[in-house]
């Protein structure tokens, strides 16, 4: 779907992204990880054109971007900031009819799809007719997604999506995201510098260090197959943890059906500890991780 | 009770006047404003893109702020003459900067998240401008437009100087005739229109930019100025144009005097006496209201016209100092009088040509002369006291003072601090009742007609005699208010018409019956 190849950007003498290359299935998610000032950013704003790289090139359906107008291009992916970027002079109906209204759709369609994502991102229809400064930072990171949703793009470049809001908001947030219909059949690539997020919402993780790519793969690759010490130290300190959340349950206990990561079944066990009618424990599950470790590790 | 009534009487008799030049000064605002707004705008966007451009363009418009209004004007008059065009170019000059910088800063502090949010969807540069940043630095360039439009109603009563029109005709007018009346026929609706203005502008800051079409704000814009245009005084090209002060126009030993007692039907217009001379040289203005005594009459080569029929009454220099300043000094007196009888009307002006033409400064003048007839003394640096002197804001009055503090400083033990620049007579004259100054150098013309403001019988007795008008002003003076007319100095700086010495040659023209039959003529 999304293919990138020896991106290369320098601003002045400072070298942002060297010979970076990846690729992008449909439907998938792409985590750009890494510490600050590490290119992340540089490399996701190459795919919208809103930076023009020195060299190499993006394919797009194995079409070159640069065959497209920006403009056309950019109004065809959905892109989501850090600081939601939302028109302070707009109110909340009228930002997010701001691509549709580009691509000339019509009033009645636009009203109908706004309420439909509304309703899907848990929206209160009143706040439609309310400015962006009057709502708290979930709702203003709610309505800038809402917006880049609005003409269904296939393909969602988000950068920090979540950065400006608390931690708790945020992990709340970042579970409806998860669950959200309109997002899993997208392909997706979401810039971070928080290691719990990516692995949370990653089906793939690109660790980038100096403008370069230390390491592209999915979670458990990262944590059990490191390419280089950078990217294990990387990873070190919140291990365990991350390794709750890239393990699948069904990986540990192949008799369970349940689509889930060790982590949420975790959760799920320790809030509903007093009812007996779960067919594992917490017990069972920890032995059979760290069995399960053991055979990956050895 | 009698000031307000006589103020009403004033308006309700000019209202024609005052109509015409409140409508006038709307015009060159609005005209200047919006050439301004068209200019200022593109260009503050422009910088802040290109921040590079920005610290030049912001400090040639800051520098042409700070030219001032009436050396502004008079660079402009060999280029576009006078009239409305020159004041134009001046107000739309004095406008650009605080609608340049406020366009700048409302722009660049759009925050950068917001545009790249807009460019990220897909906006192109002309739709991120006009429903981005525009929208959202419109409350900031507003402010700017509202400042250059109170701004330049203020400065829009100098296109009063360069023949432009506008409310300052009654402003100025009435400061140099001492009426009170009349300056506040022109000051009130000046102040009026500038909150007026600024309160419509207000309302116009509050809209909603972005359910606006850019075409609904051209359109109500092109209307205003085309109307502005029509506004605007309009001049018909008569036979001879001619150029005289606000004062001169008001004054019964002026204008009123011309068309009273010889019939003068010539066009005019008003303008300054800093620009006029310049004006009538350059062939913009054909006759022009001047002093005898001026050293531009040299320069430019004009010619004065004789006053046949003597409606310009002298106008001999002489100190007026305040009686008390006198008693408490009374060597003064004599002092003073030392300049008496030894300058007259040549060399006044030939005095007055090293200052205005040749840039010597006054000090200089004054000193060269007073060696010249041995006046001259070195200073006694002496302690007594310290004598204020005044002058009016021009090169002879300036000239004269320094001779004063030369005679001062030498013959006393008095030390001297100088007043200079008050403004015209009103200024000078309060300054010095009210003990702002202790004495200046008044011509007796002035303070007869002026000041006293006589009735006409009083002014037909003394018809124009140098004597009697000294002594009657004297004698009202000392009486009203408790001031002392000294010695006159010499020479008449009396109104005088003046045309260039090639045109009045070639139609024969010396005396102003022979203009009156010249313009007569079919
Ligand atoms: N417009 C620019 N001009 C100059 N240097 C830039 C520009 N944009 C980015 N850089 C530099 O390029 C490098 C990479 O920047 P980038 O914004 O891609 O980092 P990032 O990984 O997104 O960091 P963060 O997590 O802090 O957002 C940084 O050193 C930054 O200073
Ligand atoms: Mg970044």
């Amino acid at each position: 779907m999304i293919k990138a190849e020896n991106l290369v950007k320098q601003f002045g003498s400072s070298r942002a992204v060297s010979n970076i290359s990846f690729q992008v299935k449909e439907g998938e998610n792409l985590i750009l990880l890494g510490t600050s000032g590490c290119g992340k950013t540089t490399t996701l704003r190459m795919i919208n054109r809103l930076i023009e790289p020195d060299s190499g090139s993006i394919f797009l359906n194995g079409v070159d971007i640069r065959t497209q107008q920006p403009e056309i291009l950019r109004r065809g992916i959905g892109y989501v900031l850090q600081n939601h970027g939302l028109f302070p002079h707009y109110t909340v109906a009228e930002n997010i009819a701001i691509v549709p209204r580009l691509l000339k759709w019509d009033t009645e369609t636009i009203r109908k799809r706004a309420d439909e994502l509304f309703d899907k991102l848990k929206l209160d229809a009143a706040l439609k007719d309310k400015y962006p400064t009057a709502l708290s930072g979930g709702q203003q990171q709610r309505v800038g997604l809402a917006r880049s949703l609005m003409v269904n793009p296939p393909v969602l470049l988000m950068d920090e999506p979540f950065g400006a809001l608390d931690n708790l908001t945020r992990i709340n947030i970042r579970k409806e995201f998860r669950m959200l219909d309109e997002l899993v059949k997208k392909t997706i690539i979401m810039v971070t510098h928080d290691v719990q997020e990516a692995f949370e919402m990653g089906d793939r993780i690109c660790l980038m260090d100096k403008g370069e790519i230390q390491q592209i793969g999915t979670p458990e690759e990262l944590l059990f197959h490191p390419a280089n010490d950078f990217v294990s130290d990387f990873l070190n300190e919140q291990r365990l943890q991350l390794e709750f959340k890239s393990v699948l349950l069904k990986e540990v206990l192949p008799e369970v059906e349940e689509d889930l990561s060790v982590w949420d079944k975790m959760e799920a066990l320790l809030q509903n500890k007093n009812s007996q009618s779960d067919e594992v424990t917490l017990d069972q599950l920890m032995g059979a991780f760290s069995r399960f470790k053991k055979q990956n590790n050895g | 009770m009698d000031e307000t009534q006589s103020f009403w009487q004033f308006v309700s008799q000019q209202s024609d006047k005052l109509w015409s030049q409140t409508w006038a000064h709307i015009g060159l605002t609005m005209i200047s404003l919006i050439l301004a707004i068209i200019i200022a705008v593109p260009i503050g966007i422009l910088i802040a893109r290109k921040q590079k451009l920005s610290g030049i363009i912001l400090g040639i418009a800051g520098v042409l702020q700070t030219i001032p209004s009436i050396a502004l004007l008079g660079v402009m008059i060999p280029f576009l003459g006078i009239g409305p065009k020159p004041a134009i170019l001046a107000l739309f000059l004095y406008a650009l900067l605080p609608i340049l910088r406020n366009t700048y800063t409302g722009i660049t502090e759009v925050n950068p998240a917001v545009v790249d949010a807009a460019k990220g969807m897909g906006m192109n540069k002309w739709q991120i401008l006009t429903k981005v940043e525009l929208p959202l630095a419109f409350p900031v360039l507003m402010a700017g437009i509202r400042t250059a439009t109170v701004i330049n109603v203020g400065v829009a009563t100098l296109a009063a100087y360069i023949a432009a029109g506008g409310l300052g005709e009654f402003i100025f007018g009435g400061i140099a005739l001492n009426n009170s009346n009349m300056i506040l026929a022109g000051a009130i609706p000046a102040a009026l229109l500038a909150i007026l203005l600024d309160f419509l502008l207000s309302l116009l800051q509050k809209i909603n930019l972005k359910s606006i079409r850019v075409a609904w704000l051209i359109l109500p814009f092109t209307f205003i100025t085309m109307s502005s245009f029509y506004l605007l005084p309009t001049q018909i090209g008569g036979k001879m144009l001619a150029g005289f002060t606000p004062e001169f126009m008001g004054r019964q030993d002026g204008y009123l005097g011309l068309k009273s007692v010889y019939g003068l039907g010539i066009e005019t217009v008003v303008i300054s006496d800093a620009v006029m001379y310049k004006a009538a040289f350059e062939h913009k203005l054909d006759v022009i209201s001047g002093y005898s005594t001026d050293g531009r009459l040299k320069a430019y080569d004009l010619v004065t016209l004789r006053d046949d029929r003597h409606i310009f009454p002298p106008y001999y220099a002489a100190p007026i100092v305040r009686n008390d300043v006198l008693k408490k000094y009374p060597e003064l007196e004599g002092v003073l009088n030392q300049l008496s009888g030894s300058i007259n009307d040549s060399v006044m002006t030939d005095l007055n040509f090293k200052v205005d033409q040749l840039k010597q400064s006054p000090e200089k003048v004054a000193k060269d002369f007073m060696m010249d007839k041995n006046l001259y003394k070195p200073a006694r640096n002496g302690t007594k006291g310290t004598i204020r002197i005044g002058s009016k804001i021009f090169g002879e009055q300036y000239i004269l003072v320094q001779m004063y503090k030369i005679l001062i400083l030498g013959n006393t033990d008095l030390a001297v601090s100088t007043k200079t620049g008050l403004g015209g007579t009103k200024i000078c004259f309060d300054a010095l009742t009210n003990n702002q100054i202790d004495f200046y150098p008044e011509y007796t013309g002035t303070g007869f007609l002026v000041l006293l403001k006589p009735d006409i019988i009083t002014i037909n007795q003394l018809n124009g005699n140098r004597d009697q008008v000294y002594h009657y002003v004297s004698q009202a003076f000392d009486q009203k208010f408790n001031l002392k007319w000294l010695k006159p100095i010499g020479f008449n700086n009396s109104y005088a018409l003046m045309m260039r010495r090639e045109q009045a040659q070639s139609l024969s023209i010396e005396s102003i019956t022979d203009l009156t039959k010249h313009l007569n003529q079919k």
